[in-house]
Protein backbone atom coordinates (compact mmCIF):
# COMPACT_ATOMS: atom_id res chain seq x y z
CA UNK A 1 0.00 0.00 0.00
CA UNK A 2 2.62 2.52 1.13
CA UNK A 3 4.95 0.94 -1.38
CA UNK A 4 2.50 1.66 -4.21
CA UNK A 5 1.86 5.22 -3.02
CA UNK A 6 5.56 5.90 -2.78
CA UNK A 7 6.19 4.54 -6.27
CA UNK A 8 3.37 6.76 -7.57
CA UNK A 9 4.85 9.85 -5.89
CA UNK A 10 8.26 9.12 -7.45
CA UNK A 11 6.55 8.58 -10.80
CA UNK A 12 4.89 12.01 -10.53
CA UNK A 13 8.02 13.81 -9.34
CA UNK A 14 10.41 12.19 -11.79
CA UNK A 15 7.93 12.23 -14.68
CA UNK A 16 8.31 8.48 -15.16
CA UNK A 17 6.16 6.48 -17.54
CA UNK A 18 3.39 4.44 -15.91
CA UNK A 19 4.85 1.21 -14.60
CA UNK A 20 8.46 2.36 -14.77
CA UNK A 21 8.70 2.75 -10.98
CA UNK A 22 7.58 -0.88 -10.58
CA UNK A 23 11.15 -1.76 -11.42
CA UNK A 24 12.53 0.04 -8.36
CA UNK A 25 14.09 -2.34 -5.83
CA UNK A 26 15.19 -1.64 -2.27
CA UNK A 27 18.67 -1.01 -3.68
CA UNK A 28 17.63 1.51 -6.35
CA UNK A 29 19.59 4.68 -5.65
CA UNK A 30 17.76 8.01 -5.32
CA UNK A 31 19.52 11.19 -4.14
CA UNK A 32 22.94 11.31 -5.76
CA UNK A 33 21.98 8.71 -8.38
CA UNK A 34 19.24 10.59 -10.19
CA UNK A 35 20.59 13.90 -11.51
CA UNK A 36 17.14 15.53 -11.55
CA UNK A 37 16.81 15.10 -7.77
CA UNK A 38 18.50 18.32 -6.62
CA UNK A 39 17.76 19.92 -3.25
CA UNK A 40 14.69 21.79 -4.56
CA UNK A 41 13.30 18.59 -6.08
CA UNK A 42 13.99 16.64 -2.90
CA UNK A 43 12.19 19.32 -0.87
CA UNK A 44 9.23 18.95 -3.24
CA UNK A 45 9.37 15.18 -3.00
CA UNK A 46 9.32 15.24 0.81
CA UNK A 47 6.42 17.71 0.89
CA UNK A 48 4.44 15.50 -1.47
CA UNK A 49 5.17 12.42 0.64
CA UNK A 50 3.94 14.30 3.72
CA UNK A 51 0.75 15.39 1.96
CA UNK A 52 -0.18 12.03 0.48
CA UNK A 53 0.83 9.77 3.37
CA UNK A 54 -0.36 12.31 5.93
CA UNK A 55 2.88 12.25 7.90
CA UNK A 56 5.24 14.98 9.08
CA UNK A 57 8.94 14.62 8.38
CA UNK A 58 11.06 16.39 10.95
CA UNK A 59 14.16 18.21 9.76
CA UNK A 60 16.31 16.17 12.15
CA UNK A 61 15.23 13.06 10.28
CA UNK A 62 16.63 14.32 6.99
CA UNK A 63 19.98 12.64 6.80
CA UNK A 64 21.93 11.35 3.84
CA UNK A 65 20.73 7.79 4.37
CA UNK A 66 17.03 8.57 4.09
CA UNK A 67 17.17 9.19 0.35
CA UNK A 68 20.13 7.00 -0.44
CA UNK A 69 17.95 4.20 -1.76
CA UNK A 70 14.34 3.40 -2.44
CA UNK A 71 14.43 0.78 0.34
CA UNK A 72 15.57 3.32 2.93
CA UNK A 73 12.85 5.79 1.98
CA UNK A 74 10.19 3.06 2.06
CA UNK A 75 11.18 1.69 5.46
CA UNK A 76 11.33 5.25 6.84
CA UNK A 77 7.75 5.93 5.68
CA UNK A 78 6.54 2.56 6.98
CA UNK A 79 8.00 3.29 10.41
CA UNK A 80 6.37 6.72 10.41
CA UNK A 81 2.96 5.18 9.78
CA UNK A 82 3.33 2.43 12.38
CA UNK B 1 -6.44 30.58 -37.47
CA UNK B 2 -2.79 30.92 -36.51
CA UNK B 3 -1.71 31.15 -32.92
CA UNK B 4 -0.46 34.64 -32.25
CA UNK B 5 1.40 35.14 -29.00
CA UNK B 6 3.06 38.49 -28.50
CA UNK B 7 5.05 40.29 -25.86
CA UNK B 8 3.56 43.57 -24.72
CA UNK B 9 4.49 46.05 -22.02
CA UNK B 10 2.42 47.40 -19.17
CA UNK B 11 3.29 50.11 -16.67
CA UNK B 12 3.88 49.46 -13.02
CA UNK B 13 5.60 51.73 -10.54
CA UNK B 14 8.23 53.62 -12.56
CA UNK B 15 8.93 51.05 -15.25
CA UNK B 16 7.52 48.91 -17.97
CA UNK B 17 6.87 45.27 -17.16
CA UNK B 18 6.37 42.53 -19.71
CA UNK B 19 3.54 40.18 -20.49
CA UNK B 20 2.83 37.49 -23.04
CA UNK B 21 -0.53 37.88 -24.71
CA UNK B 22 -2.90 36.33 -27.19
CA UNK B 23 -5.15 39.30 -27.95
CA UNK B 24 -7.61 39.57 -30.83
CA UNK B 25 -9.88 42.08 -29.10
CA UNK B 26 -12.52 39.53 -28.15
CA UNK B 27 -15.15 39.78 -25.42
CA UNK B 28 -13.61 37.32 -22.95
CA UNK B 29 -10.23 38.47 -21.67
CA UNK B 30 -8.49 36.19 -19.17
CA UNK B 31 -5.60 37.30 -16.99
CA UNK B 32 -3.31 34.42 -15.93
CA UNK B 33 -1.66 35.10 -12.57
CA UNK B 34 1.50 32.99 -12.74
CA UNK B 35 2.65 30.43 -10.19
CA UNK B 36 5.40 31.62 -7.84
CA UNK B 37 9.17 31.09 -7.80
CA UNK B 38 10.39 27.68 -8.93
CA UNK B 39 6.86 26.57 -9.77
CA UNK B 40 6.57 29.48 -12.21
CA UNK B 41 9.41 27.96 -14.25
CA UNK B 42 7.95 24.47 -14.14
CA UNK B 43 4.49 25.70 -15.12
CA UNK B 44 5.49 28.32 -17.71
CA UNK B 45 5.08 26.04 -20.69
CA UNK B 46 1.86 24.66 -19.25
CA UNK B 47 0.55 28.22 -18.81
CA UNK B 48 1.48 29.22 -22.36
CA UNK B 49 -0.08 26.07 -23.79
CA UNK B 50 -3.31 26.93 -21.95
CA UNK B 51 -3.18 30.36 -23.65
CA UNK B 52 -2.84 28.73 -27.08
CA UNK B 53 -5.85 26.52 -26.37
CA UNK B 54 -7.90 29.46 -25.15
CA UNK B 55 -6.93 31.47 -28.22
CA UNK B 56 -8.19 28.72 -30.51
CA UNK B 57 -11.45 28.69 -28.52
CA UNK B 58 -11.99 32.43 -28.94
CA UNK B 59 -10.69 33.70 -25.60
CA UNK B 60 -7.99 36.37 -25.24
CA UNK B 61 -5.42 35.90 -22.51
CA UNK B 62 -2.52 37.67 -20.84
CA UNK B 63 0.36 36.23 -18.80
CA UNK B 64 2.23 39.08 -17.07
CA UNK B 65 5.52 38.84 -15.21
CA UNK B 66 5.27 39.48 -11.50
CA UNK B 67 7.54 42.48 -10.75
CA UNK B 68 10.99 41.13 -9.83
CA UNK B 69 10.36 37.78 -11.54
CA UNK B 70 10.96 36.29 -14.98
CA UNK B 71 12.03 39.12 -17.38
CA UNK B 72 11.18 41.94 -14.96
CA UNK B 73 13.90 44.53 -14.32
CA UNK B 74 12.48 45.40 -10.88
CA UNK B 75 14.37 44.18 -7.81
CA UNK B 76 12.80 41.11 -6.24
CA UNK B 77 14.12 42.23 -2.84
CA UNK B 78 11.85 45.29 -2.94
CA UNK B 79 8.67 43.29 -3.63
CA UNK B 80 5.94 42.15 -1.27
CA UNK B 81 2.82 40.09 -1.79
CA UNK B 82 0.63 43.17 -1.38
CA UNK B 83 2.71 44.94 -4.06
CA UNK B 84 2.28 41.93 -6.34
CA UNK B 85 -1.47 41.96 -5.81
CA UNK B 86 -1.54 45.69 -6.59
CA UNK B 87 0.53 45.08 -9.74
CA UNK B 88 -1.81 42.30 -10.91
CA UNK B 89 -4.78 44.59 -10.24
CA UNK B 90 -3.08 47.32 -12.29
CA UNK B 91 -2.29 45.08 -15.26
CA UNK B 92 -5.83 43.67 -15.19
CA UNK B 93 -7.20 47.21 -15.48
CA UNK B 94 -4.70 48.34 -18.14
CA UNK B 95 -5.36 45.33 -20.34
CA UNK B 96 -9.10 45.22 -19.61
CA UNK B 97 -9.25 41.70 -18.17
CA UNK B 98 -12.75 40.32 -17.61
CA UNK B 99 -11.70 37.14 -15.75
CA UNK B 100 -8.63 35.61 -14.18
CA UNK B 101 -6.99 32.23 -13.79
CA UNK B 102 -4.61 32.08 -10.82
CA UNK B 103 -2.13 29.24 -10.90
CA UNK B 104 -0.99 27.68 -7.58
CA UNK B 105 0.59 30.43 -5.43
CA UNK B 106 -0.63 33.02 -7.94
CA UNK B 107 -3.96 32.78 -6.11
CA UNK B 108 -2.27 34.52 -3.16
CA UNK B 109 -1.72 37.69 -5.20
CA UNK B 110 -4.68 37.55 -7.60
CA UNK B 111 -6.77 40.66 -8.31
CA UNK B 112 -10.47 40.85 -7.45
CA UNK B 113 -11.85 39.44 -10.69
CA UNK B 114 -14.18 36.50 -11.25
CA UNK B 115 -12.47 33.35 -12.40
CA UNK B 116 -10.57 30.26 -11.37
CA UNK B 117 -7.79 29.17 -9.03
CA UNK B 118 -5.84 26.09 -10.08
CA UNK B 119 -4.63 24.04 -7.08
CA UNK B 120 -4.15 27.07 -4.80
CA UNK B 121 -1.50 26.84 -2.10
CA UNK B 122 -0.79 28.68 1.17
CA UNK B 123 2.11 31.08 1.51
CA UNK B 124 3.42 29.08 4.47
CA UNK B 125 3.58 25.92 2.31
CA UNK B 126 5.52 27.68 -0.45
CA UNK B 127 7.98 29.10 2.09
CA UNK B 128 8.32 25.79 3.91
CA UNK B 129 9.42 23.99 0.77
CA UNK B 130 11.94 26.70 -0.11
CA UNK B 131 13.31 26.67 3.43
CA UNK B 132 13.65 22.92 3.29
CA UNK B 133 15.50 23.08 -0.03
CA UNK B 134 17.93 25.55 1.53
CA UNK B 135 18.45 23.35 4.60
CA UNK B 136 19.08 20.30 2.40
CA UNK B 137 21.56 22.19 0.21
CA UNK B 138 23.35 23.47 3.34
CA UNK B 139 23.63 19.95 4.75
CA UNK B 140 25.16 18.73 1.52
CA UNK B 141 27.71 21.51 1.87
CA UNK B 142 28.38 20.46 5.47
CA UNK B 143 26.56 23.38 7.13
CA UNK B 144 23.83 22.89 9.68
CA UNK B 145 20.84 25.17 9.23
CA UNK B 146 17.26 24.85 10.43
CA UNK B 147 14.08 26.13 8.83
CA UNK B 148 12.91 27.61 12.11
CA UNK B 149 16.05 29.67 12.66
CA UNK B 150 16.17 30.73 9.00
CA UNK B 151 12.55 31.88 9.07
CA UNK B 152 13.11 33.87 12.27
CA UNK B 153 16.20 35.52 10.76
CA UNK B 154 14.34 36.17 7.49
CA UNK B 155 11.57 38.00 9.29
CA UNK B 156 14.01 40.57 10.61
CA UNK B 157 16.72 40.76 7.95
CA UNK B 158 15.32 39.12 4.80
CA UNK B 159 16.56 35.85 3.34
CA UNK B 160 17.82 34.23 0.17
CA UNK B 161 15.86 31.07 -0.57
CA UNK B 162 16.51 28.84 -3.57
CA UNK B 163 18.18 31.78 -5.32
CA UNK B 164 15.35 34.22 -4.58
CA UNK B 165 16.23 37.24 -2.45
CA UNK B 166 13.23 38.02 -0.27
CA UNK B 167 12.87 41.03 2.02
CA UNK B 168 11.81 40.79 5.66
CA UNK B 169 8.55 42.53 4.65
CA UNK B 170 7.93 39.87 2.02
CA UNK B 171 8.57 37.00 4.40
CA UNK B 172 6.45 38.45 7.21
CA UNK B 173 3.48 39.03 4.87
CA UNK B 174 3.86 35.86 2.88
CA UNK B 175 4.25 33.53 5.84
CA UNK B 176 0.66 34.19 6.95
CA UNK B 177 -0.86 34.55 3.52
CA UNK B 178 -3.82 32.35 2.64
CA UNK B 179 -5.95 32.32 -0.47
CA UNK B 180 -9.16 34.29 -0.14
CA UNK B 181 -11.76 32.54 -2.21
CA UNK B 182 -14.80 34.67 -3.00
CA UNK B 183 -17.97 33.28 -4.51
CA UNK B 184 -16.76 34.57 -7.88
CA UNK B 185 -13.81 32.15 -7.83
CA UNK B 186 -14.01 28.47 -8.73
CA UNK B 187 -11.26 26.25 -7.39
CA UNK B 188 -9.99 23.70 -9.90
CA UNK B 189 -8.45 20.72 -8.13
CA UNK B 190 -5.46 19.21 -9.86
CA UNK B 191 -7.00 15.72 -9.63
CA UNK B 192 -9.77 16.82 -12.01
CA UNK B 193 -7.27 17.52 -14.82
CA UNK B 194 -6.41 13.87 -15.27
CA UNK B 195 -2.80 13.80 -14.12
CA UNK B 196 -0.31 14.87 -11.46
CA UNK B 197 0.61 18.54 -11.18
CA UNK B 198 3.49 19.49 -13.43
CA UNK B 199 4.97 21.60 -10.61
CA UNK B 200 5.85 18.31 -8.89
CA UNK B 201 8.23 17.37 -11.64
CA UNK B 202 11.91 17.56 -10.84
CA UNK B 203 12.37 18.67 -14.46
CA UNK B 204 9.83 20.86 -16.27
CA UNK B 205 7.47 18.80 -18.40
CA UNK B 206 4.23 19.12 -20.31
CA UNK B 207 0.95 17.29 -20.59
CA UNK B 208 -1.29 18.20 -23.53
CA UNK B 209 -4.28 16.36 -22.03
CA UNK B 210 -4.14 18.45 -18.83
CA UNK B 211 -3.77 21.68 -20.79
CA UNK B 212 -6.80 20.83 -22.92
CA UNK B 213 -8.83 19.83 -19.84
CA UNK B 214 -8.09 23.13 -18.10
CA UNK B 215 -8.90 25.23 -21.18
CA UNK B 216 -12.18 23.33 -21.59
CA UNK B 217 -13.17 23.98 -17.98
CA UNK B 218 -12.62 27.71 -18.50
CA UNK B 219 -14.56 27.75 -21.76
CA UNK B 220 -17.48 25.93 -20.15
CA UNK B 221 -17.39 28.37 -17.25
CA UNK B 222 -17.44 31.38 -19.54
CA UNK B 223 -20.29 29.94 -21.60
CA UNK B 224 -22.41 29.18 -18.51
Amino acid sequence: MIDQQLRQILTDVLGLKPGQADGFTAETGLFGHLPELDSMAVAGLLTEIEDRLDILIDEDELDGELLESYGNLLSFCEKKLD
Amino acid sequence: MTNLLQYIEWMWDVRAEGALTADRGRAHRLLLVPALFDEANKLRRFSVEVMRHLDSKGIDSLLPDLPGCNESMAALASQSSSAWRAAMTAVAAQWGATHMLAIRGGALVAPALPGWALAPVKGASVLRQMLRARVLAAREAGRDESSEALLAAGMTAGLELAGYTLSSTFIKEFHNLEVEISSAITIIEQSTLGGPGLWLRAEPGEDPAQTAALASRICEGLAA
